[in-house]
């Protein structure tokens, strides 16, 4: 342990140590390229300011000539409407909310759990099958889902999930996205560090979890967004029938479209336009919230620092 | 002869002796990939298997070996323009977006965190919410309550308004806008990760040994550095820009007029989906399938060259 241990020390140093490198930047290329890069974050936001603003548009100006793109007399009725709605449905809200709540988090902790522990051997490891699982795991992600929802959907009912938790739950387990980005970050850990922990006597699975996951933060943190966002908008509503076990992105949307269809796709539905703009916000802000703050958490972590031979 | 099968032999020793000293590792990769087998190797064996069945979900498959392929290359010029939509829409959002996407995350890896932290998720937004594309709906609305019309009409610039998504000629540049917009995805996160695990003592020696300016750094430091990165980032265009389909739905509708902005997976659902000809949407997947292979080869023999 003595060895592994001086190395996580000098590890530590470096991290204090670590300054910002100054001396190839010019002062013109700096401003440039901040300019460009202002003028980029610019035209990202201008949509989504349109949605933010539209969600609080009273009727009448959501439709007016010239259009604008500010708020002018802000409401909250859009929202108060969507709350009128949303108590009024056969399952509670907090129903919806715990559904997803759940999901979410049994899948995107097993997703991790379950993935790394493949991932890492793929990343460090040669055995007979490594490249074969590895170029599997990349095809796979090449193929339309379109036509294996048919499939899918066989599989499920054989293993009589229908209309259960687990339709949702375990097929986040098997994501290959997720895998795939941890196995390219595990890549870049230094052998020096791995070889070390294995002369103090780790096994492999010893040293995945004490040395390899802090290291490789940012690649699970990512991949939770990634099973996040699967799930947030994709609610399996093919898989489950039962309204009480469904989330609170597939109520949200039920709401909004009400039944009428052109007003999901193009969100011109004249009747519950300002529903729908509020809606919109809320699907929306709930992932960029969950994104936020883990990508705070997320501080340079020093994969490769001062390791590499 | 003998000698080769002896060698044979040797080598089926040396692969169960790897295996057996492996044994742990097989274990612990086991979980995954019985679920990752389960729920897509299978379903994506089986939907090869349907390519050559003529199967409508409802009554079971029958054999009609190659005739969906036939079909698909010789009598379906739908399908000839959705091939030529979807390698145009590739061409341009794939190496563009990749590009742009690393341009990004490599300008924010220099700011502070916590401007870098907004920025990313100000660019990182339009890829989170699924159906957030609908806002340009507004914008490129034909009528003038649209933002784009309704300020150029302000402006003068024209008399009327311009039916921008249902003209054959504007549609498919407002698909591709709309697509940039929205794919600074998956990658563009693994880009931010992979510059922050760059190790900074490399810059330093980079300097003494006589870097110049932040290109060649770039070139002959950070991007070496991040090959798994670029790779990853790499299969993620791909898949993201030869599956365009949603936005043009969402944009144009279904089916686009005069099939103008019909791609690959749009013919894909088109008969999977609505015309319930399973077989014939399974072919296509396949055809898609082996498309974005060929166009991941390319991809990487070029990255290899990186760094060098």
């Amino acid at each position: 342990m003595e060895t592994f241990m001086k190395l996580k020390q000098r590890m530590r140093l470096l991290k204090i140590n670590r300054t910002r490198r100054k001396s190839s930047r010019s002062l013109a290329g700096n401003i440039f390229l901040g300019i460009f890069l202002s003028l980029i974050a610019i035209l990202f936001i201008m949509p989504i300011l349109i949605v933010v603003n539209n969600a609080f548009k009273p009727m009448n100006e959501m439709f007016m000539f010239p259009p604008k793109l500010f708020v002018l007399h802000p409401t909250l009725n859009n929202f108060f409407d969507l709350f009128e709605m949303a108590s009024n449905t056969l399952v509670p809200f907090t129903r919806y909310v715990f559904n997803t709540v759940l999901t979410v988090f049994f899948g995107a902790v097993g997703h991790i759990v379950i993935a790394s522990m493949c991932a890492f051997p793929l990343a460090k490891y040669k055995f007979p099958g490594s490249k074969f699982i590895m170029n599997m795991i990349i095809f796979s992600l090449m193929f339309s889902t379109a036509v294996t929802q048919v499939p899918n959907f066989i599989i499920i009912s054989r293993l009589h999930l229908l209309n259960s938790y687990g339709a949702i739950i375990f097929p986040a387990f098997g994501y290959s996205l997720g895998l795939y980005l941890m196995k390219n970050f595990m890549e870049q850990i230094p052998d020096a560090l791995l070889e070390a922990a294995k002369i103090d006597g780790s096994s492999a699975f010893d040293v995945l979890w004490q040395v390899v996951m802090p290291l490789v933060k940012p690649a699970w943190v990512t991949a939770f967004i990634l099973v996040f966002q699967q799930l947030w908008t994709n609610t399996g509503s093919s898989y489950i029938y039962d309204e009480s076990l469904k989330g609170v992105g597939y109520m949200l949307s039920q709401l909004a479209s009400g039944g009428i269809t052109s007003g999901v796709r193009s969100g011109l539905g004249v009747a519950r336009a300002g529903v729908f703009s509020a809606t919109s916000l809320l699907m929306f802000i709930v992932p960029v919230c969950v994104f936020f703050i883990t990508q705070s958490n997320v501080i340079s972590t020093m994969a490769t620092s001062g390791m590499k031979e | 002869m003998l000698h080769r099968s002896g060698s044979f032999g040797a080598w089926f020793k040396l692969t169960i002796y790897q295996i057996k000293k492996h044994k742990l590792i097989y274990l612990m990769m086991a979980p995954f990939l019985i679920i990752f087998f389960i729920f897509t190797v299978l379903p994506v064996l089986q939907s090869i298997y349907y390519s050559f069945t003529d199967f409508n979900v409802l009554e079971s498959p029958d054999w009609v070996g190659i005739s969906n392929y036939k079909k698909l290359f010789l009598n379906d010029d739908i399908f000839k323009k959705a091939i030529q939509n979807t390698i145009m829409i590739a061409i341009f959002i794939g190496p563009l977006g990749y590009i742009f996407s690393y341009l990004l995350a490599w300008l924010i890896n220099e700011l502070p965190h916590k401007l870098g932290v907004l920025l990313t998720v100000i660019f990182y937004a339009p890829s989170m919410a699924g159906n957030l594309f609908y806002i340009f709906n507004l914008i490129f609305s034909s009528d003038s309550t649209g933002y784009l019309n309704g300020l150029l009409l302000k402006l003068g610039i024209i008399d009327e308004v311009v039916l921008w998504l249902q003209d054959e000629n504007t549609m498919i540049t407002i698909v591709i806008i709309v697509s940039l917009w929205m794919s600074l995805g998956v990658g563009f996160l693994s880009f931010i990760a992979g510059l922050k695990g760059v190790d900074p003592s490399q810059y330093e020696a980079g300097e003494i040994d006589g870097i110049k300016n932040r290109w060649q750094e770039l070139w002959y430091i950070t991007l070496p550095n991040m090959k798994p990165q670029l790779l990853f980032g790499a299969v993620m265009s791909i898949t993201g820009s030869f599956s365009v389909g949603e936005v043009c739905n969402g944009l144009v509708g279904f089916p686009s007029p005069n099939y103008a902005t019909h791609t690959i997976y749009n013919h894909l659902s088109d008969y999977g989906l609505i015309r319930m000809e399973m077989g014939y949407a399974s072919a296509i997947a396949v055809v898609l399938f082996f498309l974005m292979i060929f166009a991941n080869l390319l991809v990487q023999k070029f990255l290899r060259r990186v760094g060098t």
